[in-house]
């Protein structure tokens, strides 16, 4: 077909010239190996980045993002969980974590992860942060270079991380108390430490905390340090009174354990790692002489003994001694009478000194250490136990052991055991005494009489009051009628039509007339002094007027002398 | 014959550029005598040019979609995010609409070009006289579409641009966009290296 074309193709066309060399088409192959380099890098680059791949379970996949949810140690992201599955058991979570290379280092036999979530407890608020950037993965690894790529995660923060500074300490306690891992431990309730765990004594009769305190506060926890449950509000109404302990008000909602050196001489030198403790229940415990062996007596109280309670103070002449540990009422068959046997714990080493000085003087006297030999000596010298009211109120009673001067020569068999001490009726009989006193003087007040005679002398008032009614009352009416008489007949009589009235006024118009003439009669004589020798001349005719008024009396009486 | 004549049958060769007609001397660095441009009855190494194109957008490709293209920060809740993971996370987050749109700019259209042009390529080679029509059609749909798979880089650009609120909210590109936007370009300059007369050029016959 090219042939049968030719024909049209003129001569007369343009010939294309010739340029230079153009670039080779097969160099448009480098864009494909170039993107290949380029890719093949990233993979390399992931691959190199790679670290190993772990699974920690977890109870609950909360928060757990497959391809989002990071790991992180000290806030560095070190990792990102890839998946998270159900466990074959369905009791726990499996999250697969791909770990960086760099930090390769965490899959190792020691380390230990836990979700971070925001826990708003009340020891405080934590990972507030990932309120808002969701819950991460930490990590705290330790020093092991064994590898383990199988972790069970922990539910919550361990309190202490590994490499934090400070020292570990052993805490023996009867029970837990409301602490928990991660309750603070208190310093002059500053907050210096943590309880980073605890467990079950292997014979079940107690409790170990382990507790860490950061440095440099650990230097605080002396060889003589005592430590003590804070947590709580210890409200004691005891013998002494009503009682409120607390630590701060965190402590008494979430727990805590206190710790100071007792006060006066003691060991001040920093405790060793690991060093045990005991875990006192409340502060005075804790600051408590060291209580030493526990010595156990008997009391034997013949009366009743309402308001003494088992943990009731046992004093020795004031100084808290022991406590009580049991009450049961016993029946002697002699007297047909229930006496009450009290046991008691106490602690001889709490008379401090002189439990010293009274060991020795018995070791002097060849006397064996035991109490027995040195009590019976004591209560020859009249120590007697005694259920004393320690509260009016409450009428909780204690055991007080004091020396009774007048006490009455008491058995004491010093092999018995466990002792025996005598005792005597407490001092809350005594009130009682006192009291049925107080009610026998207000017997012997002779109400009957002083009502009699109360009463009689209401009736003679009585009668009086009635004679006054009757007789005095009248007369007074009738005296009160006539003053009232007599007042209106005044009244009457200073009337201004009443006769008196009108001659007062008469006579005064008279007087007023008779000076009027005295006065005109003056006057004349002044005038004409000769009318006295001369007599009166003959009136003018003009001045009639005054003639007429003042003449008729003044010429007569004027010419009378 | 029933076949009509084409230019290279005729000894002809016309220029792209400016449209003159010269005559074909069969010589490989020929020019236009009058504007200059290179001249050719075909795109010269159409197909291995096509190809390898077709190869390196392919092969970046595969980073682009692995590789996260944004990182959304809000609230301090870093979230990346690879096409894909976008893709369903706008489908569950309740803009299926917009999911889909992304979905076929992403991941349909470059898909689509890469068997097309695959397509175009391996039947042409064979001279395949299949459906001529529809292919040249297809050839003209790549073409076009080239134009707007940009989309997802478009996005992710408007978006670290307009969103900038520090800790509140806050969009980055991540090296993903960057392979993405690779192969977009790649695929262009494949679907332009390819020759569409290539298509036609296994006809025995005109109807």
């Amino acid at each position: 077909m090219t042939d049968e074309n030719k024909p049209i193709a003129g001569d007369d066309l343009p010939e294309p010239v010739v340029q230079r060399p153009r670039i080779n088409a097969s160099l448009v192959w480098l864009v494909p190996v170039l993107a290949a380099l380029v890719g093949l890098s990233l993979v390399i680059h992931a691959w190199t980045q790679a670290g190993p791949t772990i699974s920690v379970s977890f109870q609950s996949a909360e928060g757990l993002d497959p391809g989002k949810t990071p790991v992180k140690y000290k806030n560095v992201t070190i990792g990102r969980v890839t998946n998270v599955r159900l466990g074959q058991d369905r009791t726990h979570v499996v999250a697969k974590i791909a770990l960086e290379k760099s930090a390769q280092g965490f899959a190792t036999a020691d380390t230990r992860f836990w979700v971070v979530r925001p826990r708003i407890g009340l020891g405080g608020v934590s990972g507030i942060d990932t309120l808002l950037s969701g819950p991460f993965i930490g990590a705290d690894v330790g020093e092991s270079q064994e590898y383990k790529d199988d972790f069970t995660g922990l539910e919550s923060p361990p309190p202490v991380t590994h490499g934090a500074l400070g020292k570990t300490f052993d805490l023996q306690s009867d029970d837990l108390g409301s602490l928990d891992i991660g309750s603070p431990i208190y310093y002059r309730r500053i907050q210096v430490g943590r309880v980073s765990s605890y467990h079950l004594d292997e014979d079940g009769k107690g409790v170990t905390l382990q507790i860490f305190v950061e440095k440099p506060n650990d230097q605080f926890v002396t060889k003589s340090t005592r430590f003590w449950n804070a947590s709580g509000i210890d409200v004691s109404l005891g013998a002494d009174g009503l009682k409120v302990n607390t630590q701060s008000l965190a402590t008494v909602l979430a727990g805590g354990v206190a710790f100071q050196d007792p006060a006066g001489p003691h060991d001040a030198t920093a405790a060793d790692e690991n060093a045990t403790y005991r875990l006192f229940n409340d502060r005075a415990t804790a600051m408590a002489p060291p209580d030493g062996e526990p010595k156990y007596i008997r009391m034997r109280f013949s009366q009743s003994l309402r308001g003494l309670a088992v943990d009731a103070p046992v004093e020795f002449l004031g100084v808290p001694f022991g406590r009580v540990v049991s009450i049961n009422l016993d029946f002697d068959e002699k007297t047909q009478t229930f006496p009450t046997i009290v046991g008691a714990v106490v602690y001889p080493q709490r008379l401090g000194r002189a439990h010293d000085k009274l060991v020795a003087l018995a070791k002097a006297r060849g006397d064996d250490e035991q109490m027995s030999q040195m009590m019976g000596r004591l209560i020859d010298q009249g120590l007697r136990a005694q259920a004393r009211t320690g509260n009016l109120l409450t009428g909780q009673l204690y055991i007080a052991m004091d020396f009774l001067s007048n006490a009455p020569k008491a058995a004491y068999d010093p092999t018995t055991r466990p002792l025996e001490i005598p005792t005597t009726p407490g001092s809350f009989d005594k009130l009682q005494e006192q009291l049925a006193e107080i009610v026998d003087k207000i017997h012997k007040i002779p109400f009957d009489s002083i009502g009699k005679n109360l009463d009689q002398s209401l009736g003679e008032l009585n009668k009086t009051l009635k004679q006054v009614n009757a007789s005095v009352l009248p007369e007074v009416k009738t005296t009160l009628q006539g003053a009232q008489q007599t007042l209106g007949n005044a009244n009457n009589m200073f009337a201004p039509d009443s006769q008196l009235q009108q001659n007062l006024g008469g006579s005064l118009q008279e007087l007023q007339r008779a000076a009027r003439s005295l006065r005109v009669l003056t006057d004349y004589l002044g005038d004409h002094p000769d009318a006295l020798l001369r007599g009166r001349r003959a009136d003018k005719p003009l001045q009639a007027q005054p003639a007429q008024v003042a003449p008729p009396s003044a010429p007569t009486q004027g010419s009378k002398p | 014959m029933s076949t009509l004549p084409r230019a290279c049958d005729l000894g002809l060769i016309g220029c792209h550029v400016c449209g003159l007609v010269c005559r074909d001397i069969r010589a490989p660095d020929a020019a236009c005598p009058r504007c200059g441009s290179a001249l050719h009855r075909r795109k010269s190494a159409s197909y291995s040019k096509t190809w390898a194109l077709l190869i390196a957008a392919f092969l970046v490709y595969l980073p682009a979609n692995l590789l996260p293209i944004t990182r959304t920060v809000s609230l301090g809740d870093v979230d990346d995010n690879t096409i894909l993971t976008g893709v369903v996370e706008l489908w569950v987050k309740g803009s299926p609409y917009l999911a889909v749109i992304v979905f076929t700019a992403s991941i349909v259209v470059p898909v689509l070009k890469f068997f097309a042009l695959g397509l175009l390529l391996i039947s042409s080679r064979r001279r395949s006289q299949w459906a001529q029509r529809q292919r040249a059609k297809l050839f003209r749909l790549v073409e076009f579409i080239g134009y707007w798979s940009m989309l997802d880089v478009f996005v992710v650009a408007l978006l670290t641009a307009l969103v900038q609120f520090g800790f509140f909210s806050q969009v980055e590109p991540l090296p993903g966009v960057v392979f993405f936007g690779l192969t977009v370009v790649l695929t262009m300059f494949a679907s332009m290296t390819f020759d569409p007369r290539l298509i036609w050029d296994g006809r025995e016959f005109d109807d």
